[in-house]
């Protein structure tokens, strides 16, 4: 390894251990005598950002992999028991679901800072390399991570990017039977991607360690691009660039805890609380954000051998990049013309993003073909074009000259602040679904108890909401996933234990075999499930004029509507993710005696202003006067709506309150602690400056 | 790691009866993991199927050739749109055929693709009829 191995442990047990295992040494030259260059700007600390987040993702996935079941009859309801039962499941379900998307958003950042200031040229091209490698990777292992919770998004993304491997001539099917394991994505596909997920990651780890490795040998590069000389431009790693990416992440846990605690299903998709069917497709099937770029690209070429190649493509000309762009300017500091490119570079990742999200139609997919012929110019073409044509403006002489002359430029930081935002600009633009303007009213936003950061449950709606389920919807829809202790439980409808005894002993559920071999019934007990009207999909289909009553357990997170431009931006401020409730209500509400005129729907249906296509299978839930409520409250159809609903949100996540709470404590914590690492920060630089 | 055997077992042939299926309607089956319709198509699909131009067609084939002599009214194909595997509705679509709301992509009434990004006709399974009213897949 680089660096000055001055380490001499004093301590008898050390020096023993360091005789047979340099491994201290190993630590201390790498982790702490290493010399780091003394003008390295903040997007240096996304390496360590990656790390953290690596170890993160691998802490929370083996604690969640003890709860989580691969079998395609059982996958989903795991996951839920996950988020309902297990001791802060929801927590580290949401680490884990909300820390991939941390995971790329900090990758992508890492990258375009490796684009900018020339980190993949001569003598770093390995290290590059090993980046593209870890990239890949962490595709593969993000993709298969998505398909392990079984939703309909999870099983049809799958289904589509399993396919695209049909277009390799030759051995295309017989690599495709291969993923699959079967026939079609089923069981034996879960079961496999489950394995891989598991493993990726310490391939990845095994990577990084090699991509640490490479970044020693050669150094870091640093904002001017110009090697270090003498000691003058360095600083020691620790306490210097430790304490400075101790700031970096504590920043980027704030960002993090805004997805964990307060926006958990922002870039999610609503669909994947659908439990995953074979036989019906979603009507917009859309990647994780992180795919979108890629995704444009595969659906702007029209041939499906040369939509995949371009779209693998896409990542592997990255692989290229130390061959494409020969300049002898390390950093795009001091190449004007490069840097006004790179930023038109970013600009058409980030509308490749937007346009994946999109259906692909009309002036998307000639958006999408210009910005693909956009994305692959600038690597064939500009690059090696600006190497041979710009003349570069003169670097400094040295790192430490860089930084005696740094105290005028603060133009850097705001044109740096651009980057971040416009890969931030990714991220919102993945979690909108397309804006294609239906023919469906937009359901109106109602006020809720539960909504914004310090949101309640409506205790009394809790209950009375029950009510208006016990009664009116338990006929036709099941609440698989609620159990009566569920009721007790605090941040619910507050029902103390006897009550619920009480409330279980109405039932009758289905137990047995006895003795004898015979099924029989006995009454509730506490920890026994809602039981659900219809023994299976068939009889509820029977009894419903071919109809299929959904769960009702998560349909408020199951439903969402278009935000549209530019609300889906502002709703990430403002914490709004209201959808689901909205809609419920509003479908509740939305019945019309008689469709408008000229507007014909099939027999056997409703018409109502809020469903898709206007055709609801279900009549008319509620009318006035049907629920008597015993606290005097209105017995109105909007009054049971609102309650209902308010009830189905908690059925929905019974763990919002708490999920809040903490998420307040965390906040202030970390707003400290960042506050603290930045005058440490401050103090530790005072005389490196 | 290529299908297990319990997974090639569960993949047999199955037979379908088709005594149900009135004119103009259709079922869907699953077969290996995979949706397949059968569809008892009317006479004025069968004409409207044998009249289009084969040469004019994205990926060319008779109707003939998608089903069985003397069976010419019953259609069996895989419902999963060529193109990126969603399931294409069956009679939608400016063909009386299907359309696959995923992409946009039209199949006319003997499955044969004719607009949208979908580079292939629907796949037909492997099939025979056992008798005039029963077939068997696979």
């Amino acid at each position: 390894m680089s660096g000055p191995s001055d380490y001499q442990p004093t301590n008898p047990t050390l020096k023993w251990i360091e005789r047979r295992l340099p491994i201290l040494g190993l630590v201390h030259s790498s982790f702490v005598a290493y010399p780091t260059p003394r003008n390295l700007n903040y997007w240096w600390t996304f390496g360590a950002i990656l790390s953290f987040m690596l170890a993160v993702q691998i802490v929370t996935g083996v604690i969640l992999a003890m709860h989580y079941t691969p079998e395609a009859t059982m996958a989903f309801h795991s996951v839920e028991s996950i988020v309902r039962d297990v001791n802060y499941g929801w927590l580290l379900r949401n680490m884990h679901a909300a820390g991939a998307s941390m995971f790329f958003f900090a990758v992508y950042i890492h990258m375009f800072r490796g684009l900018y200031y020339g980190s993949y040229k001569e003598p770093r091209e390995i290290l590059w390399i090993l980046g593209v490698i870890i990239y890949l990777l962490m595709m593969a292992t993000g993709f298969m991570g998505y398909v392990l919770p079984w939703g309909q998004m999870s099983f049809w993304g799958a289904t589509v990017i399993t396919n695209l491997f049909s277009a390799i001539p030759y051995f295309g099917e017989s690599i495709v039977t291969l993923l699959w394991g079967g026939y079609s994505v089923g069981n034996p596909t879960l079961n496999r991607f489950f394995s891989l997920h598991y493993l990726l990651p310490f391939v990845i780890a095994g990577v990084v360690v090699l991509h640490v490795w490479a970044l020693h040998v050669a150094g870091q590069n640093n904002p001017a691009g110009v090697e270090v000389k003498t000691e003058k431009d360095t600083v020691r790693f620790t306490p210097y660039a430790t304490i400075k990416d101790m700031f970096g992440v504590s920043c980027f846990l704030i960002f993090f805890a805004w997805f964990i605690f307060y926006m958990p299903n922002y870039l999610g998709d609503a669909d994947n609380y659908i439990p995953a069917n074979p036989g019906v497709t979603p009507a917009h099937i859309v990647p994780e954000w992180y795919y979108l770029p890629f995704y444009a690209i595969l659906r702007s070429i029209p041939n499906k051998l040369a939509g995949v190649t371009a779209m693998f493509s896409a990542i592997l000309v990255l692989a290229f990049l130390p061959w494409l762009d020969t300049a002898r300017t390390r950093s795009s500091k001091y190449r004007p013309l490069a840097k006004q490119f790179f930023w038109i570079f970013v600009v058409v990742c980030v509308l490749l993003g937007y346009l994946g999200a999109q259906p692909p139609e009309g002036i998307y997919v000639i958006a999408g073909r210009i910005l693909t012929f956009c994305y692959f110019a600038y690597f064939l073409i500009m690059l090696p074009l600006l190497s041979r044509i710009e003349t570069p403006r003169p670097v400094p002489n040295s790192i430490s000259d860089d930084v005696l002359a740094k105290t005028g430029s603060r133009t850097t930081p705001m044109v740096s602040t651009v980057i971040a935002l416009a890969v931030a600009g990714t991220l919102f633009a993945g979690s909108a679904r397309d804006a294609r303007a239906d023919e469906q009213l937009t359901p109106p936003s109602q006020q809720w108890s539960f909504a914004g950061p310090f949101g309640k449950y409506d205790r009394g709606a809790l209950q009375r909401g029950l009510k208006v389920y016990k009664e009116v919807c338990s006929a036709c829809h099941s609440l698989n996933y609620i159990a009566f202790r569920n009721l007790a439980d605090s941040g619910g409808p507050g029902y103390s234990t006897a009550q619920v005894a009480a409330l279980a002993a109405e039932y009758k559920i289905k137990d047995g075999p006895n003795d004898q071999g015979e099924m029989f019934e006995r009454p509730g007990r506490a920890a026994d499930y809602f039981p659900a009207p219809f023994p299976n999909e068939q009889a509820a289909r029977a009894a419903n004029s071919g109809g299929l009553p959904p769960d009702l357990s998560l349909i408020t997170k199951a439903r969402s509507y278009e935000r549209g431009f530019p609300w889906f931006i502002v709703d990430f401020f403002t914490q709004f993710q209201e959808q689901g409730p909205n809609y419920v209500d509003a479908i509740l509400q939305g019945f019309e005696d008689k469709p408008p005129a000229g507007v014909t729907i099939p027999d056997g249906t409703y018409y109502n202003k809020y469903f898709p296509g206007h055709a609801i299978k279900m009549p008319k839930p509620l009318s006035d006067g049907q629920v008597t409520f015993d606290d005097g409250s209105p017995a109105t159809v909007a009054e049971y709506a609102r309650d209902v609903t308010t009830f189905l949100m908690w059925a929905a996540e019974p763990h919002m309150e708490a999920r809040k709470r903490l998420g307040l404590q965390v906040f202030v914590f970390l707003i400290l602690f960042a506050g603290l690492m930045y005058f440490t920060k401050k103090k530790v630089w005072a005389d490196a400056h | 790691m290529n299908p297990d055997s319990s997974t090639i077992a569960a993949g047999a042939p199955i037979e379908v009866d088709l005594t149900p299926i009135a004119s103009g309607q259709d079922i869907k089956v699953f077969w290996r993991g995979k949706p397949i319709y059968i569809m008892n198509r009317t006479k004025k699909q069968v004409d409207e199927a044998r009249q289009v131009p084969v040469a004019s067609l994205p990926d060319p084939a008779t109707d003939q050739s998608r089903v069985k002599d003397g069976h010419d009214q019953w259609l069996v194909v895989i419902g999963i749109c060529t193109h990126l595997g969603c399931i294409p509705i069956a009679h939608e679509g400016n063909y009386d055929g299907f359309f696959c709301p995923c992409h946009g992509s039209q199949y006319d009434s003997s499955g044969r693709i004719r607009q949208g990004p979908a580079p292939a006709n629907l796949a037909v399974p492997p099939y025979q009829f056992v008798s005039d009213t029963k077939i068997q897949i696979g």
